[in-house]
This record gives structure tokens, C-alpha cells and sequence, in this order.
């Protein structure tokens, strides 16, 4: 089995895991914001919510989350579940998962901000939405860009946990044609894959940061 | 015409009294300079007059518009618009400059006028040249805060105040977080605004700048207005209270 066969065989799943990423993220970016507002919030009560929520999403396996939102539907609902949820179940468990390492590291970062520089966008008479969207939090952006580089990284290699509820990702696929070919070079292509995707992140992570670095 | 009215100005943080029954006015042109050691309520005062603490009772009154007014025992704000409004008269140079690091020189002169007060882009920027230029500033326009010393700093946060045509400037020790060479540079653009007839109240440690700019001096201490006179009569008060403080100072710095 050569390499060129495997990574034929193993191209569906690699834009399968690509797009579990990017859809990760583009969800979950977001919601961590929105979070991490409910972290701060001055009502008790949402306060609360959104920290056992952060606590449960951390302090609990991404795998079970998995499996709880793939499999939940029936179990607690009875509802019959197609498997095109499946995909849609990766995105959910993923997106609410991250989302919550992403609140606690805006939540460092807001807070990591001098209030001076509200008090400065107060009197020069900027609203809340445009103090905190044009002067807060492009730089709270540049202060947690390498706290965000570190989970993206992790975000792809978890990529490969969708293997647990069958999601034809491509480390479900490796794993698949290593098991019919008695071969252990599919998980090898795969590991190969997973480095370089990561080997991309890290570059393209280390532009942004270096694009910020105009001030300090 | 009173550019600035407090009256009766009270404010506590938990139990501690900070402001005791304060009374301020400043008159169009008017520079007022504000001394008094450290905790005696001096920048609260500033901060309750720019909305940044909220008061407990006492009334604001900024060109004989009410914008904080006071009924039984307690301040009373306005209406969103009429702080708006309040907002637009006054600016506010801070000890330690509070620039946006992420926008460049001009973009931090500009972007309020622009934004905020929407006037015209072209008239904005020709008057933040004109800012830069008498700050001394003019090849700065693209630098970023973090590329400039704690003067320069300070000067765009003044150029960055006076671009919202302020009616009245207040400043919170604008030369504390400087050295003494840079210290006098700051002073000396005071000094030129005073000269231009700009209302101005500046809380400072700088006696003599006190004594030869201001029209009118507050001795301020644990929260009320000891004495609030001409520079002459300060320095040559003979409450005794006054005379301790400046006697201090004198200590050191003459
Ligand atoms: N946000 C705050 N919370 C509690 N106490 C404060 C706060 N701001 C100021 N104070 C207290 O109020 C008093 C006056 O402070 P301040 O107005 O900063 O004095 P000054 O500017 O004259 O040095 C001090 O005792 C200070 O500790
Ligand atoms: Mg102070």
C-alpha cells in the first residue's frame, strides 16, 4: 500500500476534518464571546448559568460530549435521530465545547484591560457597542491570540474524536483502511496529516500575531 | 458665564466620606488650578464633574444647562441626551495619558470628532494638523502611542482632547507620570492654552505653575474646600491648614 493510494483513499475524510475545523471555529469564536459576557454579566444568575456551564464543558470529556448530543435526541426524547445528524452533532458538541475554553480566554483578556481606557472612550463620547467593539476588544484580540493559537492547535488534532460516534472524518477513515489492509501506514498518512494541518495553523497564527505588532 | 457649575457635591465610597459638601464654579476663560495632598478627594471631584463617578447629591450645571440636579438628598442625572449633551462641553487629560495604543497618532486625534460628533473628515484632520503643529508634534501623525515619550504622550492626549472643542479642559496631575524635563514641556502647552483663553481646571502638584498660570486656586483636604482664593492670597494665606501644606512643598521644591 503506498502512500499515494492512502492519501487518495483518505481525501474525503481530510476535507471532512478541515471542515469540522473551520465550522468549529467560525461557531465557536462567537459563542465563546457571547460567553464569556455571561461570565461577567452583573446578574447573578446568568453569572452562575454560564459558570457551571464553562465548569461542565471543561471538566467533563469532549468524547462523552459527543456522544450525549449524538445520542441525546433518542435517549432522552425518543426522537428518531437520521444519521446526516451526525455531522450536524460533531458541529453542536464541538462549538459548545471550545466555546467555553474561548469565554475564559476573553474573559482573561477583558478583564486584563486598564480602565483607563474606558474612561477615556466615555469621555470622548463613544457608546458602550462602539467603546467595546472598536477600542476594547481589538486589543483584548491581540493580547489572547497566543491563548487562542494554543486550542486551535488542539482543536485539530480533536478533530479526530468525531471517530467516536463514526463520523467519516479522516481519522475514522485511517482507521478503517488500517483495520482491512492489516497495515498501520493509513495511521501514519494520518498522524503525517494532522502534523502539517497543525504545521499551517502555527504559521498562519504567527502571521496574525505578527500583523499586530505594530504597537504595544 | 459660568462654563462650570457643582454645588453641594457629596460622594462616599462605603463609609469613607471622600467629598464633603464641595462647591465649584468656573467662569468662561478662567483657569483653575486644584492643590491638595493626596486622598483629599481631588480627583474624584474631577471624575464626578466628567461623569466617570456618579455622585451622591450636589447638582451639576455645565453653560447653565442642568445636567445633574438634586431632590431630596440626592443627585438626580438626566436624561441620556442631556449627559450626551453635558459630555460634549467638557475634556479630560488623565495622569497617565490612557491613548489608544492601537490607533496611530492621528486616528487617536480624529477618530471621536469623526465618529462621535460626526463632522466632516476633511475639517477634522486639517485641525488635527493644526493640533499637532502647536504641540510640537507635526512628524508624530503616524506614529503609534507606544513609539513616543511620556510628553509626547501626553501632548497627543491633549491634542486628542481639545480636537472635541472642549468648552472647558480638566486635568488630573497631567505631569505625575512625567519627569521634570518633560514635565515643563507639558506645562509649557498649559500655559499656551491659558494664554489662549481656554477654560481650565487642572489638579497638580506644580506650585509654581499653580501660582503663575492660574487665576484661582482650590486648597482642597479630606474632602472639603479649605480655601478657594487668587494665587497671591493662597500663598500668602495665613490659615494655618494652607500654610502647613504649601509649607511642605516649599520644602522641596524651591
Ligand atoms: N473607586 C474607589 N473606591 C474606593 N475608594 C476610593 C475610590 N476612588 C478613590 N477612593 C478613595 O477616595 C479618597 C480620595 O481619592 P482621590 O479622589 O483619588 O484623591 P486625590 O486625587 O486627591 O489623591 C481616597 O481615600 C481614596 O482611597
Ligand atoms: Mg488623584
Amino acid at each position: 500500500m503506498d502512500f499515494g493510494t492512502i492519501f487518495s483513499e483518505l481525501a474525503a475524510g481530510m476535507g471532512t476534518t478541515v471542515e469540522i475545523f473551520l465550522l468549529t471555529l467560525l461557531f465557536s469564536l462567537p459563542l465563546g464571546l457571547v460567553i464569556s459576557f455571561g461570565r461577567m454579566s452583573k446578574v447573578w444568575i446568568i453569572r452562575t448559568i454560564t459558570k457551571i456551564y464553562i465548569s461542565i464543558m471543561r471538566g467533563t470529556p469532549l468524547m462523552l460530549q459527543l456522544i450525549v448530543v449524538y445520542f441525546g435526541p433518542y435517549y432522552i426524547f425518543g426522537m428518531t435521530i437520521s444519521s446526516s445528524y451526525r455531522g450536524t452533532a460533531v458541529i453542536i458538541a464541538f462549538a459548545l465545547n471550545y466555546a467555553a475554553y474561548f469565554a475564559e480566554i476573553y474573559r482573561s483578556g477583558i478583564e486584563s484591560m486598564p480602565a483607563g481606557q474606558y474612561e477615556a472612550a466615555k469621555v470622548l463620547g463613544y457608546n458602550g457597542g462602539q467603546t467595546f467593539f472598536r477600542i476594547i476588544l481589538p486589543q483584548v484580540i491581540k493580547r489572547i491570540l497566543p491563548s487562542i493559537t494554543n486550542e486551535v492547535i488542539t482543536l485539530v488534532k480533536d478533530t479526530s474524536l468525531a471517530f467516536s460516534i463514526a463520523y467519516a472524518e479522516m481519522f475514522t477513515q485511517a482507521k478503517a483502511l488500517a483495520a482491512t489492509a492489516h497495515n498501520v501506514a493509513p495511521l501514519l498518512a494520518a498522524g503525517l496529516f494532522y502534523y502539517v494541518f497543525n504545521f499551517v495553523v502555527a504559521m498562519l497564527m504567527d502571521y496574525a500575531e505578527k500583523r499586530m505588532n505594530y504597537y504595544s | 458665564m459660568n462654563i462650570l457649575e457643582m454645588k453641594h457635591v457629596k460622594k462616599d465610597f462605603g463609609d469613607t466620606k471622600v467629598l464633603k459638601d464641595i462647591n465649584l464654579s468656573v467662569k468662561e476663560g478662567e483657569v483653575v488650578s486644584i492643590i491638595g495632598p493626596s486622598g483629599s478627594g481631588k480627583s474624584t471631584l474631577l471624575r464626578c464633574a466628567t461623569f466617570l463617578e456618579k455622585m451622591d447629591d450636589g447638582t451639576i450645571t455645565y453653560v447653565g444647562d442642568p445636567v445633574v440636579t438634586s431632590v431630596n438628598g440626592a443627585s438626580v442625572y438626566g436624561s441620556k441626551a442631556q449627559q450626551k449633551k453635558a459630555c460634549s462641553y467638557f475634556g479630560l487629560v488623565f495622569q497617565n495619558f490612557n491613548l489608544f495604543p492601537h490607533f496611530s497618532v492621528m486616528k487617536n486625534i480624529t477618530d471621536a470628532p469623526i465618529r462621535n460628533q460626526k463632522r466632516p473628515k476633511e475639517e477634522v484632520y486639517r485641525e488635527a494638523r493644526e493640533l499637532l503643529a502647536k504641540m510640537g508634534l507635526s512628524d508624530k501623525e503616524q506614529a503609534y502611542p507606544c513609539e513616543l515619550s511620556g510628553g509626547q504622550k501626553q501632548r497627543v492626549s491633549i491634542a486628542r482632547a481639545l480636537a472635541m472643542k472642549p468648552k472647558i479642559l480638566f486635568f488630573d496631575e497631567p505631569t505625575s507620570a512625567l519627569d521634570p524635563e518633560l514635565t515643563l514641556e507639558i506645562l509649557k502647552v498649559i500655559k499656551e492654552l491659558a494664554q489662549e483663553k481656554m477654560t481650565m481646571v487642572v489638579v497638580t502638584h506644580e506650585m509654581n505653575f499653580a501660582r503663575d498660570v492660574s487665576n484661582r486656586i482650590i486648597f482642597m483636604e479630606n474632602g472639603v474646600i479649605v480655601e478657594d482664593t487668587t494665587p497671591e492670597k493662597m500663598f500668602s494665606s495665613d490659615n494655618e491648614r494652607t500654610r502647613s501644606f504649601l509649607g511642605k512643598y516649599y520644602g522641596d521644591a524651591q
